[in-house]
């Protein structure tokens, strides 16, 4: 019996709760290690980004506004989703897959749990010199621009989504320009579980093309990158001085460190802290 | 749009008035709005008497001392009120700025070294002497930038001192300030204020850098270094280890050599969205941490269910407190259609019994605008206002002195969202009086802003005032009540206002790592 012909599958973008092409018409070739075609991928243009932000902006609200507890039970969903597709995860990654995407499912539980301490752990009373009552509460920014790193396809582009999405905070993200399949298979994941559509956009292709519209584009509160070079780091803090955005980018990570990877200090970033006063004596 | 008078109708007859303190010879007017109301009363002038020993000339304080600036430059220092000069202030050049550096870092191992609670105990000591001192600062403060003596006496400098009280007890509970993680010292920062609240900016600078165990490089504003050159001879009088504190005064260009020094590893800036923009770009190729606190277009909302007088005195003090010199003004007033007219009726009204002038009169409520070209600035705002079609009302009672800078306060009806004076932050006694409907259509008008500092909303409906609350897009939102200050209390804003937070737990994020 010969051999049977595998279809050779074009992985789509993931924008808004739907799976196009990239607007541009692009595609790109993935090779594994031994350089055989595995799969294409849409070579996203800066129309996508706007696309993908113009979605992330529609959906953002409402997962703020589902309580603290129902993000939690959807992250943890989300966990549960992607145990599901364990293998197909692991065999995206390539060499050492399944560590990886057990340390990416224990990272999503990990940041399940935050969804509703945050508040308790970050936020608090202030005793003010007054008949006040003074409180400070944790909001999300918004709309976060997640710039992927190489290193680590999946466990690196979840280290970053998690922290962002707990919140409250809807991502545009840019998955790793060498391997995008994990992401895009993590996409098909998301797609299913609870998560709202338009919460977790997933774009494949080009930092050199994509990283100046992540940084200009006025519609994006925050970035969140790891994995990329000084020149892009640069271009990402000084295209966002335009609007302010708030901007982290991260050294040198290991991602499989979850003493460094796992804390409410990779929340910080894309939380404003809002300070509420009111008058309690009469 | 309904309002019953408009500039001029009412204070058409004080031309008689002369001089600031002498508002004998205003007419009463012919409404009875009762005891409170302007006009009705008489004051004596009620100037403070304490006179602070000023120097004809400062240096800048430099690893523990005042030192000349390398190139001898000196620039005077104005009192708004009058146009006199004060002083003269050195102007610190890049070298000067570079020695003040070398200092901060050369006391940076000690200064972080010590045990928490020695450090705390320097600041403690900091914040006892600026008590002790409090008058001398406050008389200094309102000479040097023109704020009412009231309130750089009441607020300003008791605050201040408060800032380093609450400061000196963290030092040494770093630890528990945020839990999981180890707090360390980011180094030597770079602090670059403005000249609204000259002290306290200093002290919201200072406190938290020194009691996470940084070194600091402080720039007041170049048309108020006084205060920050009395903090410095504190600091030395205390015995605060040399180089721990460098004061660099000077313009513009002083900033931007802290902001371009490369042994700086944070910069704090307190000022104008423009200028924390080139800061932003500025730093982008560096490894320096940030922290920007910008402007403002802050909105108040008054809701029909307010307690309405309440909700008055907190618009007048949400927009005329420190001339309108606020990042966090109520510079923008949404009122709900049906008591608009009641509303603006009240505001003329109590803006009658507004006092402006002599700012070290202990009656003055608005005192001098801090700066010819800030006084410049408010004109060309309130010519586009009058230009763009909306209404000026500017009732108040006081006439203005003759030497100075003087601006009336005022606010505008008939504003359109789209008209300048909506927009912009003029960082004036103006106020931009729009109206609305519905909650959610003040939330979004409010929202339609680049800015995000801060916000006010008026109601007595309990749950309304907590949903308009969280769906505000501001760092502070005061309900029932407009700008207030403690130093546990954060304090920062949303999108163009800037990130960071400082006071508070929150505040010491910004100074360790």
């Amino acid at each position: 019996m010969s051999e049977r012909l595998p279809i050779i599958k074009t992985y789509k973008l993931a924008i808004g709760g739907k799976f196009p092409r990239t607007e541009s018409g692009r595609s790109t070739s993935i090779h594994d290690a031994s350089q055989n075609l595995v799969a294409h991928v849409c070579r996203a243009s800066r129309k996508d980004v706007r696309d993908a932000v113009d979605a992330s902006h529609k959906a953002q609200p409402g997962w703020a506004n589902a309580t603290a507890f129902l993000r939690s039970q959807v992250l943890y969903r989300l966990a549960e989703m992607m145990e599901g597709k364990r293998d197909e995860l692991a065999n995206a990654i390539g060499e050492n897959g399944q560590r990886e995407v057990d340390a990416s499912i224990d990272r999503v539980v990990h940041y399940a749990g935050w969804c509703d301490k945050y508040a308790q752990v970050m936020g608090g009373s202030n005793p003010v010199a007054g008949p006040y009552h003074d409180f400070t509460v944790p909001f999300p920014v918004g709309v976060v621009g997640v710039i992927a790193p190489d290193d680590a396809p999946l466990l690196g582009l979840v280290s970053l989504i998690a922290p962002v999405i707990a919140m409250g905070n809807a991502c545009v993200t840019l998955a790793s320009e060498t391997n995008p399949v994990p992401a895009l298979v993590l996409a098909e994941a998301i797609a299913p579980s609870d998560l709202p559509g338009g919460i977790v956009n997933t774009l494949s292709g080009f930092r050199e093309e994509l990283v100046e519209h992540f940084s200009t584009h006025r519609e994006i509160d925050a970035i969140h990158a790891a994995g990329v070079s000084d020149e892009h780091r640069t271009l990402l803090r000084t295209g966002s001085a335009d609007n302010l955005k708030r901007v982290h980018v991260h050294g040198e990570v290991d991602f499989f460190d979850e003493e460094a990877c796992e804390s409410s200090a990779w929340i910080d970033p894309f939380v404003e802290f809002k300070t509420i006063w009111h008058p309690s004596a009469v | 749009m309904g309002m019953t008078t408009v500039s001029g109708t009412q204070n058409a007859g004080h031309a008689g008035s002369e001089g600031v303190n002498q508002n004998t010879t205003r007419p009463a007017r012919l409404d009875l709005r009762g005891a409170s109301g302007g006009g009705l009363f008489e004051y004596a002038p009620a100037p403070e008497s304490v006179r602070p020993d000023i120097a004809d000339s400062y240096g800048l304080f430099i690893d523990g001392a005042f030192v000349e600036p390398e190139n001898g430059a000196r620039f005077a220092s104005i009192n708004p009120a009058t146009e006199d000069t004060i002083s003269m202030v050195a102007q610190a050049s890049v070298s000067d700025v570079d020695r003040a550096v070398r200092a901060a870092r050369e006391a940076l191992p000690t200064w972080a070294g010590l045990s928490g609670k020695d450090r705390g105990k320097y600041l403690y000591r900091i914040a006892r002497r600026m008590q002790e001192r409090a008058r001398e600062l406050a008389v200094l403060e309102t000479l040097d930038g023109g704020k009412p003596i009231k309130e750089s006496r009441d607020i300003d400098v008791p605050l201040a001192c408060a800032h380093f009280f609450y400061h000196a007890g963290w030092a040494d509970k770093l630890k528990f300030a945020l839990p999981g993680r180890e707090p360390r010292p980011v180094g030597v920062c770079g602090q670059i204020i403005p000249w609204n609240f000259p002290l306290l900016m200093l002290a919201w600078k200072i406190a938290p850098a020194l009691a996470c165990g940084n070194t600091v490089v402080l720039k007041p504003a170049e048309t108020t270094s006084l205060t920050a050159l009395r903090f410095a001879e504190i600091c030395a009088e205390i015995g605060l280890p040399k180089g721990v504190v460098n004061i660099v005064t000077g313009a513009g260009e002083t900033g931007k050599a802290i902001v371009e020094h490369s042994d700086i590893n944070k910069i704090a800036f307190t000022g104008s969205t423009q200028v924390g923009k080139m800061i932003a770009k500025s730093v982008a190729a560096t490894d320096k941490k940030l922290t920007l606190e910008l402007g403002g277009k802050s909105a108040n909302i008054i809701f029909e269910d307010a307690s309405l007088d309440q909700a008055i005195e907190g618009i007048i003090e949400g927009i005329y407190f420190n001339q309108g010199h606020v990042c966090c003004a109520g510079s923008r007033l949404f009122v709900q259609e049906s008591i608009l007219d009641t509303v603006i009726d009240k505001l003329n009204d109590r803006m009658g019994s507004l006092r402006v002038g002599d700012p070290m009169d202990k009656n003055t409520d608005v005192g001098a605008i801090n700066s010819k070209e800030q006084l410049a600035t408010i004109k060309k705002y309130l010519a586009l206002g009058d230009e763009e079609g909306a209404v000026r009302h500017d009732a108040c009672g006081s006439a203005l002195p003759e030497k100075g800078y003087w601006c009336k306060p005022c606010f505008y009806s008939g504003v359109q969202p789209s008209h300048t004076i909506a927009r912009e932050e003029i960082f004036g006694p103006v106020l931009a009086v729009m109206s609305f409907r519905t909650p959610d259509e003040a939330i979004s008008r409010a929202n339609n802003s680049p800015y995000g500092l801060a916000a006010g909303v008026w109601t007595d409906k309990g749950s309304k005032i907590f949903d308009v609350a969280r769906r505000l897009d501001a760092g502070v939102v005061w309900l029932n009540t407009y700008n207030k200050f403690d130093p546990t209390s954060p304090f920062g804003g949303y999108k163009e206002s800037g990130f960071g937070r400082e006071g508070g737990r929150h505040g010491l994020m910004a100074y360790c790592q």
